[in-house]
């Protein structure tokens, strides 16, 4: 009765290994398990060694993501029985440097997202005591979708610019920058703009929307970069008609 | 092995990056900019489990609402085994902090003239449950990640494990961590350092709570000589899905949601909970208080009429009769849990489901500042026990408790930091043999034979059977001996991985072994506790006992390894202890929130 089903994963261990490898194995199959399911269960009971990211199993922290069949998934949320009876295949997410197995280097994102500065702006801070700041549902309905995002790199892994320029910002780190930007609290638009616009990697953005079509937050991080193309057009038309700097 | 031994040395040392760390390292900022602060977690800050609270966070804000209110529901819902003075400081503080999250860009829900909206919450008698959509923890988890950014001063050791406080002369003085990246062991001395490394729900076989969550902070704590506090205190959600404790809401019963044993039976009536109605009722049957529900459900299983799942025991919630209109308009995070997670559709079938350990109210015995009795050791959060949440958390009063007490710690290390100064020589000495210890048992360690997770598995059948819903003495004296069995068997694991780099099995390992104290404590002071209150059920003493336990349960690790525990009388400044009424329904019973 026990069925099951074959799982092939990516092997690399930079202490031992010169280049990765993938290893078969075989482990149970249920309706109700997902591919992170089957990564712990060969982790249980069959080879301890296997690394990977994972937390909360429940699509939010963001940690676990990797190639499944090619594709960039959350491990937590892609169900073997969309696979079964075939084999699935498990590889570290695409473009970036692997360190062992299944996990990724992700410190270029950490930099990348503190660069563009994710947090409220302000000349004058309002003091506590004043209460809050008044944002209609239909202000905050303008930036919610782009404060979706769980970091989960999916949108990278897809990501043909980045695929060829490792300095490109990015589809999160834009997102999230253009969050702020149009968060009726904040008034740092200008601030992070120059530092977007420092690297081309923004106009190199075709719009073909793979970051889009795979984010599992549905935050449209190619429509930010799109929206942030013409706000920075803008500005930038601004700034050659009042050369003492756009507000 | 020495020449891989690097030192780091900061003024203040935080572990753990979810709400309570997050906001503790901005508060010392803010006390003293020139201090230098650093941030140890196991994951990336913004992974930390504040991430999945899904419902809200109480904070006084609207017109006809009060503190006292406020206070009094704490108190009562944690049948007065709450510290007033610390809820009386947490009520108040709290919409401060609330608000200061919202100047720092946290997305709260609005009500359409642009004011704070809030929401009821079980056991909450006024609406002020502050909520931002049903991602609450997550907003409140990235806003003050993204906000941290800001602070250069604040240097971060992203996917670094702490495995041991540095204690010398009376005082805390630093820890001992791995780096995964690299397997580097090292020494991070600071004059002051914070626990704020969430809870333990990982110690038991079904919990909401995600993989990190292992009391590794209570373990270090309760290991370098700090009590930890009320342990016995274990909160527990009625519906979770049995394989991934993932949480279906109460809004799925209160939508009209059944109850149904393995004969398709509603054995919710058999339990003093009303009769059956085909409309749902406030506080009957299915709506009966989130605590009454779990026992019903042990009761249940006692008879035999539970269904037999591949992961054990479940009933099933059951709302294919409410029809796919109101399903996908009323309940559709409830139905996108179901089938993303579970593969399961609500429409057409039943929900398995069973009590899940969802929240711990003990943790590392802290003063209403966070300090610990151990001078230069301070925690805030889940690790921490102040105690705001008495023998039962109420529900949204968690997430304001990281942001209230992590600001409060966070000024008080700061304080005490400014006042001490560099580590001793005997500090690095001790890494040194931490960083031997961890090679030796661990990392070059061969023969045993014993696997981490059918020990981590025994571990977890044991306090379930032990130190469940209900206890027995007897049940407990059982799981403490099988807890001691398991400690000897924990010194023959092997692990697979003998690498170095991002080594899991490793951490895995430190993990167990930081469970297997937890789950120590826990069972310690059920056993000692001889009455039944709040969360903590003893069958063998069902009544509470206010002469002999209004009081703390302490529990401290003896040189030889074994515990004792003691107890501290509970703060009492205006509500004196009143009756937590059971049996028939009433607004308190509500109280055993569970989100
Ligand atoms: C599903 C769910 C829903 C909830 N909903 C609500 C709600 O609606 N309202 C509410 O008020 N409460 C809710 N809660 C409770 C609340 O979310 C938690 O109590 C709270 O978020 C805990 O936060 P924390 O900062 O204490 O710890 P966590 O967020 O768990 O963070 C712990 C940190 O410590 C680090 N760490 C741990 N051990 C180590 C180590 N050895 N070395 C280095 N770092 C370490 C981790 O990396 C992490 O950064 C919910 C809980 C769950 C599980
Ligand atoms: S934008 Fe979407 S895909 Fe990209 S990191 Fe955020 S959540 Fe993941
Ligand atoms: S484990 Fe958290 S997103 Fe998958």
């Amino acid at each position: 009765m026990a069925e099951t089903i074959q799982l092939e994963v990516t092997r690399y261990s930079p202490e031992h290994d010169a280049a990765p490898t993938f290893q078969r194995f075989e482990v149970p199959y249920r309706k109700d398990w997902v591919v992170l399911d089957a990564l712990n269960y060969i982790k249980d009971k069959l080879d301890g060694s296997l690394s990977y990211r994972w937390s909360c199993r429940m699509g939010i922290c963001g940690s676990c993501g990797m190639m499944v069949n090619g594709e960039p998934k959350l491990t937590c949320a892609t169900f073997l029985s969309f696979y079964a009876p075939d084999a699935v295949r498990v590889e570290p997410l695409r473009y970036f440097p692997v360190v062992r197995d299944l996990v990724v280097e992700m410190t270029d994102f950490m930099v990348k997202l503190q660069k563009v500065k994710p947090w409220i702006i302000r000349k004058e801070e309002k003091s506590i005591a004043d209460g809050e700041y008044l944002q209609t549902p239909q202000q905050l309905d303008v930036y919610k979708q782009f404060s979706m995002c769980i970091n989960c790199m999916l949108c990278y892994a897809a990501c043909p610019v980045y695929g060829l320029d490792p300095l490109f910002t990015g589809p999160a780190a834009i997102a999230l920058a253009q969050r702020y930007n149009i968060d009726s609290r904040d008034q740092g638009a200008k601030e992070r703009m120059d530092i977007l616009s420092q690297h081309e990697g923004i106009w190199a953005c075709t719009f073909v929307g793979e970051c889009t079509e795979v984010c599992p937050k549905h935050v449209d991080p190619a429509g930010a970069i799109q929206q942030y193309k013409l706000t920075a057009a803008k500005e930038w038309f601004k700034s050659l008609l009042m050369p003492w700097g756009a507000k | 092995m020495s020449d891989r031994f690097e030192t780091h040395q900061h003024d203040v040392l935080i572990v753990g990056g979810g709400g309570a760390g997050l906001r503790a390292a901005i508060a010392v900022c803010e006390a003293n900019p020139k201090l230098s602060v650093a941030v140890i977690s196991k994951v990336y800050p913004m992974r930390s489990h504040t991430v999945s609270a899904e419902g809200g966070a109480a904070g006084v804000i609207k017109p006809g609402d009060s503190l006292d209110e406020h206070a009094y529901d704490t108190i009562s819902g944690g049948d007065w085994l709450c510290d007033q003075d610390a809820v009386e400081a947490f009520v108040k503080e709290a919409p401060e902090e609330l608000l200061r999250l919202e100047h720092w860009g946290c997305p709260w829900s609005r009500e359409p003239d642009g004011h704070i909206a809030v929401r009821a919450f079980g056991g909450m008698k006024k609406m002020r449950t502050w909520f931002a959509a049903d991602k609450t923890g997550f907003h409140m988890l990235h806003t003050l990640f993204q906000t941290s950014l800001k602070y250069d001063t604040v240097i971060r050791y992203d996917e670094w494990f702490v495995t041991k406080l540095l204690v010398d002369d009376g005082r805390v003085q630093g820890a001992v961590a791995i780096e995964l990246m690299s397997g580097k062991i090292q020494a991070i001395t600071a004059n002051a350092i914070i626990l704020c490394t969430g809870g333990c729900g990982r110690v038991f076989p079904f919990t909401t709570n995600a993989n990190i969550k292992n009391g590794d902070g209570m373990a270090l704590a309760y290991r370098a000589g700090a009590p930890l506090k009320d342990m016995e205190f274990v909160q527990y959600h009625p519906t979770g899905l049995p394989f991934t404790g993932i949480l279906i809401t109460e809004a799925a019963r209160s939508e009209g949601g059944y109850m149904l044993n393995k004969d398709g039976y509603r054995y919710l009536q058999d339990y003093n909970l009303g009769k059956p109605q085909p409309k749902p009722v406030l506080r009957s049957m299915e709506l009966g208080p989130r605590d009454r529900l779990s026992q019903a459900f042990v009761m249940e299983m006692e008879k035999g009429r539970t269904i037999k799942g591949p992961y054990g025991d479940v009933v099933h919630l059951d709302l294919r009769h409410l029809g796919e209109k109101l399903i996908s308009t009323k309940l559709p995070f409830v139905r996108e849990l179901c089938l993303k997670y579970q593969n399961i559709d609500p429409i057409k079938e039943l929900i398995p489901v069973r009590p899940v350990v969802h929240y711990m109210m003990g943790g590392v015995h802290t003063d209403i500042n966070g300090a610990t009795p151990l001078p230069g050791l301070y925690a805030a959060g889940e690790v921490a026990c102040v105690s705001i949440n008495g023998a039962n958390r109420l529900g949204s009063n968690s997430l304001p408790e990281l942001l209230v007490f992590g600001a409060r710690v966070g000024r008080a290390a700061a304080e005490f930091a400014s006042k001490h100064t560099t580590p001793s020589a005997a500090i690095l000495a001790q890494a040194m043999d931490e960083s031997r210890r961890l090679r030796k048992q661990l990392l070059e360690k061969t023969g045993g034979g014993e696997r981490i997770a059918t020990i981590r598995d025994e571990m977890q059948k044991a306090i379930e059977n032990g130190a469940g819903i209900y206890r027995t003495g007897t049940s407990l004296v059982e799981t403490v001996t099988k807890l001691r069995e398991l400690q000897q068997r924990y010194r023959n694991t092997v692990l697979d991985d003998r690498g170095l780099t991002f080594n899991t099995e490793l951490i895995a390992a430190m993990e167990l072994g930081f469970m297997l104290d937890a789950a120590e404590a826990i069972v310690q002071c059920a056993l000692h506790r001889t009455e039944s209150r709040g969360a903590h059920q003893r069958t063998d003493f069902p009544k509470r006992d206010d002469e002999k336990f209004l009081a703390h349960s302490l529990v401290y690790r003896n040189a030889d390894g074994s515990s004792r525990v003691e107890y501290l009388p509970v703060k009492i400044t205006r509500w004196p202890p009143g009756e937590r009424v059971y049996g028939e329904p009433s607004q308190t019973k509500d109280a055993q929130a569970g989100r």
